[in-house]
């Protein structure tokens, strides 16, 4: 069956088996991403079938797998590396930016660094710090990284074809509360390229644009504002790094709003950078300041203070309206 | 004068020698250290050694005088690479003087199959794998990063964050195994670098997966201003042994040594025996940089200790004894010196600036929409300044 319903956990766990098994390249390194399939069991069954040349239990080093990773890639193979958390990424941060991004440029383009990191991350699922953080903005800041964030099932299956056929690095982050939900995955379609927006939903009065957890959120949100008589339309960015502007200027130019949300603090976040963009370009069409909606300039919280952390339901319709009331 | 001419014109002095080297001075091995592999004394004399000299059996008197040749073409290379700095053709440069012996012993033991994983001071190790001089010099001089192409020498580029480079080995060494070949991974360190996370995850790495790498730390006994004691409590080639891989510390301005234990611990690495770590005990007689000024925090006397084993005039005074080379030998390489330093400095002052464009250059393999945008509007910004348009950008050559 081309068609399955899959929860994304699953979906990229199946786009994982097919790289493996279409490229020789292609490994698997992690904390745990053997026996135990990854601590959210995205790789369960890989080393079994793979074996363990294939899908390597790492050790417990994040800048050791990502540097071991530059020199895998060196040597021609295409690593996917786990990091196992968010929180945990930053050991490997120095590899990653000062290494990994810069490789093929400081050669000039004689050598590729096609390296994928996959990145659990974002919130909302009652964990103890420095498991629920977003921290893409660090990374979107560095040139020479790809960052894109799927947020269904066919796009975690379809995107992770394409992060790991690409020839550049590319951060790949899951959103870790939606690994459960459930969607269709056509593994015969021809996906559309991978850092192209999508319009997930249409509407007349106001954009809102998002990625990974906060796509459902938003459309969510874009539901219950229909009821209240307004139109709203949802962009799923699912790149951050490129960012498709092109799509969201086409949207704003309908609509002249945009609310920009994600998990993510405000503060130098990826809503900041579009903002910023969208009022370039599209100035003379906006009815209202770009707004966005995201975390705040303090620690990821306790898991009892999380839902009050997160952007909900409510703080996206309260910035719909404060939009909609200029 | 030359540096090369300099050297040739003393003779080591063995007995003032002798007593300089037993000066005691901050760097110095401490009583307690084991003692280091040593082949050739400082007064050129081959010491029988059981367990390495297997390793440099094959060695002819030609081949001695091409490691002669090796160290003098290099540091010959890196005093015209100096002058340039001083002359403001370089933006800085790193000068390997005084490990001439470290890098040309152990850059001589790899095979062309071997990769090698160098810091930014490897301008010996450079020359061994067939790097032209003069595309070192590119990223001092400041028109590119590095810019040569790995693969075709088996060089990666230059590292400049200190350790970095030794987990690309062990990931490349783990690929190498993977492969089911025979090469062998060679990552260049330092003293200063053996502090850093990046080195002890290396030696966990490539321990665990046993992969074929030799770890080959120049201990040139300073950090920029940093002596050993601030990195290291036990000498650095123990540490091996807690990773569960043996280590060796090697006379570093011993070229036959070097040359000996390197190619020891690439036949382990060969034959699946894993990793070792070799610390080439040496000396940088230079400052770390030509920004640097050593004068500030190291005493004189102590260079001097250490000039009395200069790598060049030991392996000389060997071949002077075993009147293995003679001075029709000394007078060509002098010229074949000359005509380096010649060849150098005219490459790098005819190095052109890159274009205004190239910063844009492979940001990306597969391309990024904001780097294709950001280029075009610096180019129509660079157009902007002349009334004929798309000719400013020439002009602003």
């Amino acid at each position: 069956m081309a068609v399955q319903k899959l929860p994304l956990a699953k979906a990229i766990n199946e786009s994982l088996r097919v790289a493996l098994d279409t490229d020789p390249k292609v490994l698997i390194m992690g904390e745990d991403v053997g026996k135990l399939g990854g601590v959210f069991r995205v790789t369960d069954g890989l080393q079994k079938d793979f074996g363990e040349g294939r899908v390597i239990d790492t050790p417990l080093a994040e800048s050791g797998i990502v540097g071991t990773a530059i020199g895998l890639a060196l040597r021609g193979y295409r690593p996917v590396v786990e990091i196992q958390f968010d929180g945990f990424v930053f050991p490997a941060y120095d590899q990653i930016v000062t290494q990994l991004a810069k490789m093929h440029a400081r050669a000039l383009g004689k050598i590729k660094m096609p390296v994928v990191i996959r990145i659990p991350y974002g919130g909302g699922i009652g964990a103890v710090e420095h498991h629920s953080e977003s921290p893409e903005a660090l990374f979107a800041h560095v040139a020479g990284l790809k960052i894109v964030s799927p947020s269904t099932s066919a796009d975690g299956y379809w995107m992770m074809q394409q992060a790991i056929q690409s020839d550049d690095p590319v951060i790949f982050f899951e959103p870790k509360r939606r690994y459960w939900d459930k969607g269709e995955v056509d593994t015969e379609a021809i996906p559309g390229p991978l850092h192209k927006a999508r319009v997930t939903r249409t509407g007349t009065d106001l954009t809102l644009a998002a990625y990974g957890p906060m796509v459902k959120v938003c459309l969510e949100a874009a539901a219950a504002a229909a009821e209240e008589g307004k139109s709203v339309e949802v962009l799923d960015l699912r790149s951050m790094s490129p960012i498709d502007f092109d799509t969201i200027q086409t949207s704003v130019e309908k609509t002249r709003r945009l609310v920009v949300v994600h998990e993510a603090p405000v503060f130098y976040g990826a809503g900041a950078e579009i903002a910023a963009r969208i009022t370039e370009r599209s100035f003379y069409h906006l009815e209202a300041p770009v707004l966005r909606v995201g975390g705040f300039h303090a620690p990821y919280p306790p898991a009892r203070l999380e839902e009050e952390y997160l952007p909900g339901l409510d703080r996206v319709l309260d910035a719909v309206d404060r939009s909609l009331a200029y | 004068m030359t540096v090369e001419s300099t050297a040739a014109a003393r003779k080591p002095r063995r007995s003032s020698g002798t007593k300089r080297a037993g000066a005691k001075t901050a760097s110095q091995p401490k009583a307690s250290e084991p003692q280091l592999v040593q082949l050739l004394t400082p007064e050129g004399e081959r010491v029988k050694n059981d367990e390495y000299d297997g390793y440099v059996a094959d060695i002819t008197p030609e081949s001695l005088r091409g490691l002669y040749r090796d160290m003098v073409l290099t540091r010959r290379f890196d005093a015209e690479a100096t002058s340039l700095q001083r002359q403001g053709e370089l933006g800085l440069w790193a000068s390997l003087l005084g490990q001439e012996a470290a890098q040309i012993g152990s850059g001589r033991a790899l095979r062309d199959d071997d990769y090698v994983f160098p810091t930014y001071r490897e301008h010996g190790v450079a020359w061994c794998r067939g790097v032209d001089p003069t595309n070192l010099l590119g990223m001092f001089r400041g028109v590119n990063h590095g810019g040569w192409d790995p693969k075709t020498n088996n060089f990666h580029l230059y590292t400049i964050v200190i350790g970095s480079q030794t987990l690309h080995a062990a990931g490349y060494a783990m690929g190498v195994a993977k492969d089911g070949a025979d090469s062998a991974v060679i990552a260049y360190f330092g003293d200063g670098a053996s502090s850093q996370g990046d080195v002890a995850e290396s030696f966990t790495f490539s321990a665990v997966y046993n992969a074929p790498v030799v770890f080959f730390c120049q201990n040139n006994q300073w950090a920029i201003s940093e002596p050993t004691e601030k990195q290291m409590r036990v000498p650095l080639y123990q540490r091996a042994q807690g990773f569960g891989f043996p280590g060796v510390r090697v006379d570093g301005n011993d070229v036959l040594a070097c040359l000996a234990v390197t190619r020891a611990a690439l036949e382990r690495a060969r034959t699946g025996q894993g990793p070792m770590l070799v610390e080439a005990f040496t000396y940088r007689m230079g400052a770390h940089t030509t920004s640097d000024d050593p004068t500030k925090y190291r005493a004189d006397e102590e260079r001097e200790a250490w000039e009395a084993k200069d790598p060049i005039l030991r392996l000389r005074a060997y071949l002077e004894r075993e009147s293995a080379a003679d001075e029709a030998f000394f007078a060509a390489l002098e010229k074949e010196s000359e005509a380096l330093g010649r060849r150098v400095r005219e490459a790098v002052r005819a190095m052109p600036d890159p274009d205004h464009m190239a910063i844009f250059d492979h940001v990306y393999a597969d391309g990024h929409a904001l780097v294709d945008e950001e280029r075009a509007q610096f180019a129509a910004y660079e157009a902007s300044f002349s009334d004929s348009g798309a000719g400013a950008v020439e002009e602003g050559k």
